[in-house]
């Protein structure tokens, strides 16, 4: 089969059907259970650290950097 | 050491500059390689003069990476108002031919500044505002401090060269002619280790990052830098005549070379002044509202829609010619789909709002960034319904597509930006609030009522023409020549200019307020005593 023959049907069959199931499969996974805590938890990364970088392990006692709101409990687990 | 490194790049590249001088085969060529020999010799004695100074090694892990942040703002601002000025400038051109002065003829023709108002407000304003931008977005939503220490710099300056390149090549005529890419082989060459320096700074600092997710404005940005690489590597695939010379020649021919331009060209709307801009709404509409984004699950799905259908949309600017018909149907289709994550991300944007709605009374700020929001959803509208092959049979060519690009660019791109540049002023510069709100309402009034003037005047002419061309007598000739239409449209031509000038004044107004901010406003006293107890 000619290359651009091959290319233009495999676009139009395979390429097409593995695209729309990834997006399909991505759409799924956004709504699955127990997303809704984790991206209420990510949303609100805007709004933590803004003044300084988050301290680096092990240096908890150092002074306080920047005007941090409370870590997560995602932070306080690791 | 890598100072001795650094000094034999620079030797080298000056005296192959210094060569190039003597050997120019053109005259753009020959001014860009006097700019770069001085360049890289003013660097070469820099470098040399601070050799074997002692290493002052300071920890700046603690603290966010803003001066070059601080650099990017102001260089937003600057390319903004130059930007605006040169598109009103040609602006009158168009309704007052004499304004291409004869003295200025292969200069400062509107064919010379064309090129250079798009280019400056495209790539040096919108083009900082991201690099700023998502610098600033990336530390803040990573917990983490740039990666790369001076490869940001390198960034930054050498994103202001390739624009004083691309932009003095313009006037002294090296292009390629490609719409949007229009900068010849050496500056694209330069470009592209920018803009790898640039991917590798901001990769780096989402892989360094403390938070467990990467925030959605940073997938945005990162769609943006590598899918514009992929882009401008594959659209400038040319071979130069000589490398003493500006002038190059495009592997690709005919049909394909024009599909891959518009590829390119559609994509730098919807990689650059889309995902980019998308990356800004995500962080400082938020920001501004003090709410997080109204659905983070939509943000997901807006993502992911609009990468997988951005990417095939190109096909539509190349209707009704030698580009088969199911390219340009498929085109089509992909731009129609494309009004629907266009519309979920602007809802998303509207919708942070929610219960914050009073905030549109008080806050100015607020206001420029709902109504991009509100711009984007209009011109997304706009552009799947002109990429319907009937719409674009009447609306290709004429003043409707500059008119809709320009509710987009100025709306949404340059509005969003204000909102971001006001809010950053005061955080990086550690002031309390802006010098004055009052002058970002007569921003917010002179730049909207500018744009309606603007994309109202250019669908008169734009509708106007498309009919005046298309219109044939009884017996099938054509009613109106070329030099008619250009006539008709004096009036609205005139009005168009003004709306620029509109905007220009608003851009101004903002410079002075940004300026009196850093100079008057009061400081932030808290956030300068936490800072650095790391010295």
């Amino acid at each position: 089969m000619e290359e651009y023959t091959f290319l233009r049907q495999f676009a139009d069959s395979w390429m097409l059907l593995l695209l729309f199931a990834f997006f399909v499969g991505i759409v799924i996974w956004v709504f699955r259970p127990g997303s809704s805590k984790e991206y209420k938890d990510t949303a609100n990364i805007p709004f933590r650290h803004e003044d300084a970088p988050a301290p680096l392990k092990g240096d908890e006692t150092a002074a306080p950097r920047g005007g941090d709101k409370p870590a997560t409990s995602k932070e306080a687990r690791q | 050491m890598s100072n001795y490194i650094k000094l034999i790049v620079l030797g080298l590249i000056a005296i192959f500059a210094a060569i190039g001088t003597n050997y120019a085969r053109d005259l753009a060529y020959q001014v860009h390689a006097v700019l770069v020999m001085l360049i890289a010799g003013g660097l070469f004695i820099w470098t040399l003069r601070n050799t074997d100074e002692p290493d002052i090694l300071v920890d700046r892990s603690a603290e966010y990476m803003d001066d070059v942040i601080r650099y990017g703002v102001i260089a937003t601002a600057f390319w903004g108002v130059v930007g605006f000025i040169a598109g009103t400038f040609i602006a009158f051109q168009l309704a007052f031919p004499a304004l291409n002065f004869e003295w200025a003829q292969g200069y400062l023709n509107f064919g010379r500044l064309r090129p250079l108002h798009t280019s400056a407000v495209i790539f040096a304003f919108g083009g900082n505002a991201l690099i700023a931008t998502s610098f600033y977005v990336v530390q803040r939503t990573s917990a983490a401090r740039l990666w790369g220490g001076n490869l940001a710099w390198f960034v930054f300056w050498g994103y202001q060269l390739f624009i004083v390149l691309a932009a003095t090549g313009y006037v002294l005529g090296g292009t390629q002619s490609k719409e949007y890419a229009e900068p010849e082989w050496y500056v694209d060459l330069w470009l592209t280790i920018v803009w790898v320096a640039y991917l590798a700074v901001f990769l780096g600092t989402i892989v360094r990052r403390k938070e467990p997710h990467i925030y959605v404005a940073n997938w945005f940005y990162l769609a943006f830098i590598v899918t514009v690489a992929m882009l401008h590597l594959v659209n400038n695939m040319t071979i130069p005549v000589s490398i003493w010379g500006s002038k190059s020649v495009i592997v690709w021919s005919g049909v394909q070379d024009a599909m891959i331009q518009w590829w390119y060209g559609h994509n730098a709307v919807g990689f650059f002044l889309t995902a980019g801009f998308l990356g800004m709404m995500y962080y400082f509409i938020p920001k501004q509202a003090e709410r997080p984004v109204f659905s983070y699950k939509l943000s997901i799905i807006h993502f992911w829609a609009l990468i997988f259908l951005y990417i095939w949309a190109g096909p539509h600017h190349l209707h009704y010619t030698a580009l088969p018909d199911w390219a340009s149907t498929l085109g089509m289709v992909f731009s129609i789909i494309l009004w629907m994550p266009s519309w979920g991300g602007m809802i998303n944007g509207l919708m942070t709002l929610s219960g914050a709605w009073d905030k549109l009374r008080t806050d100015p700020v607020i206001r420029m960034m709902v109504i991009s929001v509100g711009f984007y959803g209009m011109s997304t509208f706009e552009g799947p319904m002109m990429s319907i092959r009937a719409v674009n049979s009447l609306s290709h060519y004429t003043d409707w597509t500059i008119g809709h690009v320009h509710s987009g660019a100025l709306g949404w791109n340059g509005m969003i930006t204000f909102g971001a540049l006001y809010f950053l002023v005061p955080v990086l510069w550690k002031r309390e609030r802006l010098y004055s709100l009052q002058m970002v309402s007569w921003h917010f009034w002179l730049a909207t009522i500018g744009i309606v003037l603007y994309a109202a005047s250019m669908w008169v002419t734009g509708i106007m023409e498309g009919l005046m061309w298309r219109e044939v007598d009884a017996n099938g000739f054509l009613v109106n020549s070329f030099a008619d239409t250009v006539a008709a449209k004096f009036p609205m031509y005139v009005v168009r200019a003004l709306g620029g000038v509109m905007f220009v004044a608003g851009a101004v107004i903002m410079c002075y307020n940004l300026w009196m901010t850093v100079r008057k406003a009061p400081a932030k006293e808290a956030s300068l005593t936490v800072a650095v107890p790391a010295e």
